[in-house]
C-alpha cells in the first residue's frame, strides 16, 4: 500500500487511453494539484480513563472515513463547473444497457453536444472501444478488482481525456448497485440504469443506489410484451425510495422513449 | 465489497495521521443507514492492518441508529431502512442519522 496517498497497490487502477495507447498506473502519473495530503495534526490529548491501562492513550479523532475521496470529488466538481462541463455518472448492475444507451446518445446527439466517455470495468478496454466505434473520445479505466470508481480515479482519467470546455463528459461506473453509491466522484448529476429484465422490485432491494440517483432510466423497454413487468409498480417503488427521481423509459436498441431523456441532457448540460 | 476501500481508508487515515504509533484499539462510527455492513468491516480490518502498525489492534464499532425528518408534514421519527414511510404517507424524508461513517478515535500504546 502507498504510505504518500493511501492508494491499495492490490486494487491499482490502470486507465488506458485508446488515442495514446498508453497504459498509465496510480504512480506513473503525477498527482493532480488537488491531489495534496491532508496536513493538519491528529488533535491529541490524555484521558486519565480509569478503566484504561496507564501505558493507553486515547486519540479522538473524529474524521471522516470518505474524508479523502471526498475532498477529491470536490475538486473533480471544481474542474468540471470551471469548464463548464456537465459531468454524469451512469450506474447500474451488470449489463443493463450503459454502453448500448451511451452508443446510441452518441449517434444520435452527437451533431449538437460534445460528449466524451470515461468507461469503468474491472477488466478490458472493449467498452471504450465501442464508444469509439459509435464516433465520441473515449477513456478506459480498469479497476482490477475494484467494484467502484473513486474519485481519485476519475481526476486521472480526465487528465487522459481532457474534454473540452462546455461539453458533457459520460462516466459508465463499474456494473455493481451497491459499492458505486457510495462514492462521490465529483459529478453534476448521477443516473441509475435498471432493465425491465430485472424485476419491478430492484429500487426496494438496493435502495442506497436509487435514493442517490437523480435520474433513473427503465431500459430494453422493447422486452416489454415478453415479460411480466409491472411498470406501475415499479414506479412506485422507485419513487418510495427516491420521491426526486426522473424516469426515463426507453429502448436505446429500438430507439423508444429516447427524446426525454435527450431533453434531459440538453437541458441539465445547458445549466 | 466496498467495505474492503473503506476498511483500507480507516488504515491509511490513521496510519497517515499517527505516524507508526502502535494501535490498539479502533472505535468507528457506522450509521445503520449507510449501507456498509459492518461485519464485512470486521473481516476486512483483519486483513488490511496486518503488518501495519494497527496489526492486532481491537476494532469497536459503534452503530447510530436511524432518524428522519418528514419533509411533508415535519415530523421526526426514527427510521430502520431507507423503505421507511412518514406516518403521513410521505416518503420525502431528509436523513439527520445514521449515515454516519466515523473514526470516532484510536487507542496508542505509549511508550
Ligand atoms: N432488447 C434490448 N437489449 C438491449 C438494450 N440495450 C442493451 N441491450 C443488450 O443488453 C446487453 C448488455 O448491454 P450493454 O450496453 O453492454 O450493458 P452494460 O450495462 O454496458 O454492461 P456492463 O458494462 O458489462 O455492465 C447487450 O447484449 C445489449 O445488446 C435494449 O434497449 N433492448
Ligand atoms: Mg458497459
Ligand atoms: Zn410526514
Amino acid at each position: 500500500m502507498c504510505s504518500t496517498c493511501g492508494c491499495a497497490e492490490g486494487a491499482r487502477a490502470v486507465i488506458v487511453n485508446p488515442e495514446g495507447a498508453k497504459a498509465t498506473s496510480a504512480h506513473d502519473a503525477p498527482h493532480a494539484p488537488d491531489h495534496h495530503h491532508d496536513a493538519t495534526r491528529a488533535y491529541e490529548h490524555s484521558h486519565p480513563h480509569p478503566h484504561l491501562e496507564e501505558q493507553h492513550r486515547t486519540i479522538r479523532l473524529e474524521q471522516d472515513i470518505l474524508a479523502k475521496n471526498n475532498r477529491l470529488a470536490e475538486g473533480n466538481r471544481g474542474w468540471f463547473a470551471g469548464r463548464n462541463i456537465f459531468a454524469v455518472n451512469l450506474m447500474s448492475a451488470p449489463g443493463a444497457g450503459k454502453t448500448t444507451l451511451l452508443e446510441r446518445t452518441i449517434r444520435d446527439l452527437g451533431s449538437e453536444l460534445t460528449i466524451s466517455v470515461i468507461e469503468g470495468d474491472q477488466e478490458t478496454p472493449r467498452d471504450a472501444e465501442r464508444i469509439r466505434a459509435a464516433g465520441a473520445r473515449a477513456v478506459q479505466i480498469n479497476t482490477g478488482t475494484g467494484c467502484h470508481l473513486d474519485a481519485d480515479m476519475l481526476s486521472r482519467a480526465l487528465r487522459a481525456l481532457e474534454p473540452a470546455p462546455r461539453s458533457v463528459v459520460m462516466i459508465e461506473n463499474v456494473g455493481n448497485l451497491v459499492c458505486p453509491a457510495l462514492f462521490d466522484l465529483g459529478e453534476s448529476a448521477r443516473v441509475v440504469i435498471m432493465s425491465v429484465t430485472e424485476g419491478e422490485d430492484k429500487p426496494l432491494k438496493y435502495p442506497h443506489m436509487f435514493r442517490a440517483a437523480d435520474a433513473m432510466v427503465l431500459s430494453k423497454a422493447d422486452l416489454l410484451p415478453y415479460l411480466e413487468f409491472d411498470h406501475a409498480r415499479c414506479v412506485e417503488y422507485a419513487r418510495r425510495v427516491n420521491p426526486r427521481l426522473e424516469l426515463f423509459t426507453l429502448s436505446a436498441v429500438r430507439g423508444t422513449g429516447l427524446d426525454a431523456w435527450y431533453e434531459w441532457l440538453r437541458r441539465r448540460g445547458a445549466s | 465489497m466496498h467495505e474492503l476501500a473503506i476498511t483500507q481508508s480507516v488504515v491509511d487515515q490513521i496510519s497517515e495521521r499517527l505516524g507508526g504509533a502502535r494501535v490498539t484499539r479502533v472505535a468507528l462510527e457506522v450509521g445503520r443507514l449507510c449501507g456498509v455492513v459492518c461485519d464485512s468491516v470486521r473481516f476486512c480490518f483483519d486483513v488490511c492492518t496486518q503488518g501495519t502498525a494497527l496489526g492486532g489492534a481491537r476494532l469497536e464499532i459503534i452503530q447510530i441508529d436511524g432518524r428522519a425528518r418528514c419533509r411533508d408534514c415535519g415530523a421526526s421519527f426514527a427510521v430502520d431502512d431507507l423503505l421507511t414511510l412518514c406516518r403521513c404517507g410521505s416518503a420525502d424524508l431528509e436523513l439527520l442519522a445514521g449515515q454516519e461513517l466515523k473514526i470516532r478515535e484510536v487507542e496508542i500504546a505509549n511508550v
